[in-house]
């Protein structure tokens, strides 16, 4: 297959080339540790102490609040578990929204296996979760709030801002998993108000095996890594050098140019939903039409399996992602499509495309044509299209 | 996915794909929940033979490709000897399923001994080893919904 159209770009990104430039040096002639130190070790640390003052000031924060971890899941285990036992004695109740990422959802149910309680917030139909059910759901021994800023499968936006005012009102503390989010909306931590914030540098066109955690001065988390002194003593082990030099290179061109890149993404995800919308009969479009990020579109196509879309699109050189049961490898379908009250066998349906910088006008004509073709094919091939068809009783009402 | 050659070919090109217009024998099996539905049509004749077979499938690659491979395997058969196509003689034939989709195979079984059964109720004869399918949800209006 010649073609290839990368629209999954909320999976990973490609490195570009001027943050490998970047990195490579922090392999080779400067390979020291950051903690000896000689000079050669000393050039290491001076390396990485510009890069946290560089993500600092692009994300609002102070240097010394932003910690560097192995990647966005470890940020967000680091922030949920070490502030929920830290915040213990206070209570034992954590509130998350009900389509966070598995790196949010499954640490939350590693908390509640160790007596916290959780509550799920619900999402209304585009994804969103309301302030209001926050409001409802805090408690006076709530002592951690989390709230995805951008879903990483129907891209909703929150109100993040509003989230953590709320949580604050009670004293509580807020996190967000911003993953999704950072180098593609305007992201200030400061401005939010939250607490805690995560961000993996692999999600904008920087190295994977590298995240951080903004931990806001004052906050209290236990260390996440026990051994040396590293991260202000919170975080052991050798810092990963040219990784961390590659986030921060990754995101001073990520912030320079987001404004164009955002509006250039926005525009092939309008251009890519209303012809899907308009030229494919039974679909439906995931999240919500305007709160999403720019390069996300999530559909449902009624009467069609995901995996086989994605298969199939493959074939035809696109790459794209689903939330279906078989394409995870687990019986059920996406919790967030399932959040969003769609029932089982459209969840199953989903389709993902994540666009970038890359993505072309043309990219997105021919996949429209694609996704057109394909549908059409695995249609003639469903029985719940032919019962559809043929005006008979829905499977799945059977039972 | 790490699908066999096979499994891709008959993915993509999948044999005896269609319906069968007054079937001597349907069978739907599989849940919409679950994301897999496979339907088989059979053309039998007075001999017992299996002339011609259809299925619909709705779900994944490797349920797609098993169902594909399993009309394949029972085209020309006897009833007695398609009862015989086992999930894992399909599995076979198709080079292996990675572990994670071996039990679309047995929706494939399934599927054609919920087919026999509705043909065999039809015709009013027993068919010597098969049991009455767990799961066929085949909506006909003739038929009660006994579970």
């Amino acid at each position: 297959m010649d073609k290839l159209i990368y629209l999954d770009n909320a999976a990973t990104t490609s490195v570009l080339p001027a943050v490998v430039d970047e990195m490579i040096p922090y392999f080779t002639d400067g390979f020291g540790n950051p903690s000896s130190l000689y000079e050669f070790g000393q050039r290491a640390r001076a390396a990485i102490t510009d890069a946290r003052v560089r993500i600092a000031a692009h994300l609002g924060v102070d240097a010394p609040e932003v910690y560097f971890t192995g990647s966005g899941t470890e940020s967000d285990n680091w922030a949920l578990k070490e502030t929920a036992f830290a915040y213990q004695d206070k209570g034992r109740h954590i509130i998350t929204s009900s389509i966070e990422h598995h790196a949010v959802s499954h640490t939350c149910a590693w908390l509640e296996k160790r007596g916290f309680e959780v509550t799920y917030l619900p999402v209304d139909a585009e994804g969103i979760v309301s302030v209001h059910s926050l409001v409802d759901a805090l408690r006076d021994d709530t002592t951690l709030v989390s709230v995805i800023l951008a879903n990483n499968e129907i891209g909703t936006i929150q109100p993040i801002k509003e989230l953590a005012e709320a949580a604050h009102a009670r004293g509580a503390l807020f996190h967000t998993d911003a993953v999704q989010a950072v180098a593609h909306l305007p992201v200030n931590a400061a401005e939010l108000g939250v607490d805690m914030l995560s961000a993996s540098a692999h999600k904008f066109h920087g190295p994977k095996g590298v995240g951080l955690l903004y931990i806001k001065k004052g906050v209290k988390t236990r260390s996440f890594m026990d051994g040396g002194a590293q991260e202000r003593k919170r975080r052991a082990g050798t810092e990963n050098v040219p990784g961390i030099m590659g986030m921060a290179k990754a995101l001073d061109l990520g912030m320079a140019d987001l404004a164009s890149r955002a509006a250039h993404d926005q525009e092939l995800r309008d251009r890519l939903i209303d012809r899907v919308l308009a030229e494919v009969e039974h679909v439906r479009l995931n999240g919500h039409r305007t709160q999403r990020l720019p390069g996300n579109a999530n559909f449902s196509f009624e009467f069609v399996e995901g995996e086989s879309l994605l298969l199939t699109l493959e074939q035809k050189g696109i790459l794209a992602s689903s939330g279906s049961a078989c394409a995870s490898g687990s019986l059920d379908p996406s919790h967030v499509l399932l959040a969003i009250g769609l029932p089982h066998e459209i969840a199953h349906g989903s389709l993902r495309l994540s666009l970038g910088e890359e993505t072309t006008a043309a990219d997105i004509d021919y996949t429209v044509e694609a996704i057109k073709e394909v549908v059409v094919r695995l249609r003639a091939m469903s029985p719940l299209y032919e019962d559809f068809v043929k005006g008979r009783k829905p499977i799945s009402a059977v039972k | 996915m790490a699908y066999s050659d096979k499994v891709m070919d008959h993915f993509s090109n999948p044999r005896n794909m269609g319906e069968i217009d007054n079937p001597s024998g349907v069978g739907t099996v599989g849940n919409a929940q679950c994301g897999d539905i496979m339907r088989v049509y059979f053309d039998i004749d007075d001999a017992g033979i299996i002339r011609d077979v259809k299925f619909k499938t709705f779900g994944c690659a490797a349920a797609v490709a098993t169902s594909s491979m399993a009309t394949e395997l029972v085209k020309g058969k006897n009833v007695q000897d398609a009862l015989k196509v086992t999930n894992k003689a399909v599995c076979e034939a198709l080079d292996g399923l990675p572990p994670v989709k071996v039990h679309c195979s047995l929706l494939a079984e399934e599927a054609i001994h919920a087919a026999l059964w509705d043909y065999a109720e039809k015709n009013g004869i027993a068919i010597d080893g098969l049991k009455k399918p767990k799961s066929d949800i085949h909506e006909d209006e003739s038929e009660d919904e006994e579970y």
